[in-house]
């Protein structure tokens, strides 16, 4: 570790050096080299890992969060770091290039400016540039690739599955991949990936007899060094999501069983050991306290671009733990010194996805344009133009977020409105036409219903306890990786270092206060339940946008927080 | 995953293999059974009354009693629960989910030197403490995990 952040910091110099890029432009090859080269770190086994791309196939934008709160043992460490306080930490120099890969900090401006991120084909080049630079090298795939966009919907995934076929993925393993049911998982293992890519996961096992459903890991030679990468399934899949996509299997995190797997790769030659986790973040640091034997864990699923791995100890030494972000925006490297049988050196580096920094892979672009062909037409249709920036992450609220609230409000004629914290969802800069492709962006799900129910205020606000919970329970592992549902009409108070049942209070509804007894109608979306039903989100948001036609910036209804002044997860 | 077993039981079904388990004495029939219910334990409707009944009045905390459950359930209807009881000679072992109408889910009789390993299933309608109690040498023992039970959503 002692290497990485002189190392990092050298990279740094590198992204200043190029501060000002031609707006929207190419630059030229040698400036692309410096951006991109790696400088040696005597390692011989590399691994790079990219996670959460939510399907996006194209280059987009994303902001990340300006809320990301640590409360109780997380409070102000990584990844609970945003805005000046994570540049600080990290030591990035303000208003550059890095500085707005990974914060949200002056974000139109910084948007315009550098250009848009990711794009299969752009990461595609960016894979091979590495490749060639580190010969041996593994593409690892932390899961929820195949969801996140209308191709990936209405494909079943299957633009995705091609895409990281021809990206040159090795292994993955999942979380929304399963939402497509557990039958599509299978086949497409089957016809697609035999031979070719391997989807791992200890942790997902038969429901009746306990056996494995996937391989546990692979264990590969690279440059003479054998090395394992155990696989690790989102452990909340059937709660977070419906559980008859899944009814057949059970997850969990299975600590036990993941130890034991750690003991047999080793006792059959691993010489690093590699978790590729879809945990999210901060049950992979908890986890990495207790299970030992485990190089890296290598993360996902709390879309938390971590700069620099946080070094865990536990009873036999130390494990590095790393969250690479999402949506395709960032490519990670991880490299190991392994000599004598052990790893002697660990170097980590994550490399933002610049679209304007990189040549576009001639072979991913024309994957993509055949995937696309069907649905261009339909995809491109103009519903409005934002005047506002459009975006979904932040703890509690996010400005598209609050579009969907309005419009479930004004559809459903709902005086509450429900819309799920997912962090997955492309932003929208002010100016720019809101197309059917964004709003999918946001809703592409295999579960879109709307639904409106008579609620009484107990039942709201014990929904909203629960779901608080599973974001800021003090124990990591009682937590799903998804923020607050976001609400609409309703005011309340959140005190997220309280207890369940203590976080919510001075629920108000027109200036009223909530009554436990009464009823309110409430719209929401993404039921998990067995047999629900409803008009498909997107429907709903399609018909609101067409009326409204220009979308002005909307009136965020966050939650009065309290207890959290100083804290650095909100910016 | 082993097809094969799963073919085989499918054929059997249920019922018959019930049948053969019964024949073959892995299980007691009806009346043998109904002579070691403990009606007062498993009517108790307090956590306290339960382990009253059960004799448990003295409870110690053992390391050496392993709960085996999902942090958060899966399906509150059918929660996997399997308790390890290293402790020598290990006579029984209960389990009660405490926030349950009746919280004495299972009591498990280990008959002369047997493992003491027990697996079950508990139906849960909220958050709650799992305890298991185990009795050794007359002595109880005792161990808790808490299981969340959650409306579930949002990932």
């Amino acid at each position: 570790m002692n290497i990485t952040r002189r190392e990092f910091l050298q990279l740094l110099a590198v992204a200043a050096a190029y501060g000002l890029p031609l707006g929207g432009r190419p630059l030229a090859a040698d400036t692309t080299e410096g951006f991109y080269d790696l400088p040696k770190t005597g390692g011989n086994v590399t691994l790079l890992h990219f996670t959460d791309t939510h399907a996006q196939l194209l280059p987009i934008y994303f902001r990340e969060p300006d809320v990301n709160l640590g409360v109780n043992e997380a409070y102000g460490k990584p990844p609970h770091l945003v805005g000046e306080a994570l540049l600080r930490h990290f030591k990035i120099e303000p208003k550059t290039r890095l500085a707005h890969a990974f914060t949200s900090l002056d974000f139109e401006n910084a948007a315009r400016m550098y250009g848009k991120v990711g794009g299969f084909a752009h990461l595609a080049a960016l894979v091979k540039r590495v490749r060639a630079q580190r010969p041996g090298a593994l593409l690892l795939d932390g899961g929820d690739s195949w969801q996140g966009s209308a191709t990936s919907l209405w494909t079943k995934a299957q633009d995705m599955v091609d895409a990281n076929k021809l990206l040159g993925v090795d292994i993955m393993t999942g979380h929304w991949e399963f939402t497509y049911g557990a039958a599509r998982v299978q086949e497409a293992i089957k016809k697609d990936f035999a031979g070719k890519l391997e989807f791992i996961a200890q942790n997902v096992k038969t429901e009746d007899f306990g056996d494995p459903v996937f391989k546990s890991y692979v264990m590969r030679e690279i440059n003479g060094v054998p090395v394992a990468v155990i696989g690790q399934a989102f452990p909340y899949t059937p709660i977070a999501n419906p559980r008859y996509f899944v009814a057949e299997w059970t997850f969990g995190i299975q600590e036990e069983n993941l130890q034991k797997t750690v003991s047999e790769v080793r006792a059959k030659g691993a010489q690093a050991v590699v978790l590729l986790s879809h945990n999210g973040m901060d049950v992979d640091l908890k986890l990495a306290s207790r299970v030992t034997g485990i190089d890296a864990i290598l993360g996902g699923h709390t879309h938390d671009a971590v700069p620099e791995p946080v070094v865990v100890k536990n009873a036999a030494g130390g494990t590095l733990v790393t969250n690479a972000g999402s949506n395709g925006k960032f490519l990670a490297v991880l490299e190991l010194d392994v000599r004598g049988g052990a790893v002697k050196g660990r170097h980590y580096r994550l490399l933002p996805v610049f679209s304007n920094l990189i040549e576009p892979d001639q072979e991913m672009t024309a994957l993509i344009s055949r995937h696309r062909a069907p649905y261009e037409k339909k995809l491109k249709e103009k519903l409005a133009v934002s005047e506002a920036l459009l975006y979904r992450r932040g703890n509690f609220t996010g400005t598209f977020d609050q579009v969907i609230l309005d419009a479930l409000m004004a559809i459903k004629d709902a005086e509450i409105a429900f819309t799920p914290g997912f962090r997955w969802g492309t932003t929208i800069l002010p100016r720019q036409t809101i197309t059917l492709e964004h709003v999918m962006d946001q809703t592409a799900i295999t579960y879109p219903y709307t639904t409106v129910n008579a609620l009484t205020g107990e039942t709201i606000k014990n929904i909203l306890e629960d779901i608080c919970d599973n974001l800021f329970n003090p124990d990591p592992y009682y937590q799903q990786g998804g923020d607050m549902v976001r609400v609409g009409g309703l005011q309340f108070t959140c005190e997220p270092a309280q207890r369940i049942g203590k976080r919510i209070g001075n629920m108000m509804l027109k200036g009223k206060p909530i009554e436990a007894q009464k009823k309110y109608k409430v719209a929401s979306w993404a039921p998990v339940a067995e047999g629900a039903s409803g008009e498909p989100i997107w429907d709903v948001v399609v018909r609101y946008l067409r009326d409204q036609k220009v979308i002005r910036p909307p009136r965020l209804n966050r939650p009065r927080l309290i207890g959290v002044k100083g804290n650095p997860g909100i910016a | 995953m082993n097809e094969l077993r799963r073919t085989f039981l499918k054929l059997s079904g249920s019922a018959g293999t019930l049948a053969l388990a019964t024949a073959a004495g892995v299980l007691k029939p009806g009346p043998a059974w109904a002579a070691e219910w403990n009606q007062d334990a498993f009517a108790a409707k307090a956590v306290s009354d339960a382990l009253k009944n059960l004799g448990a009045t003295n409870l110690i905390e053992s390391k050496d009693i392993v709960i085996t459950a999902p942090d958060i359930a899966e399906n509150g209807a059918v929660v996997p629960v399997a308790v390890t009881s290293k402790i020598a000679n290990t006579q029984s072992i209960s389990i009660l989910s405490e926030k349950n109408p009746f919280p004495l889910a299972a009591s498990f009789t280990v008959s002369n030197g047997g493992e003491g390993y027990v697996s079950t299933r508990l139906k849960m309608g909220e958050t709650s403490n799992v305890r298991a109690v185990v009795k050794a040498d007359g002595k109880f023992y005792t161990a808790v995990k808490e299981v969340k039970v959650t409306i579930g959503g949002c990932g």
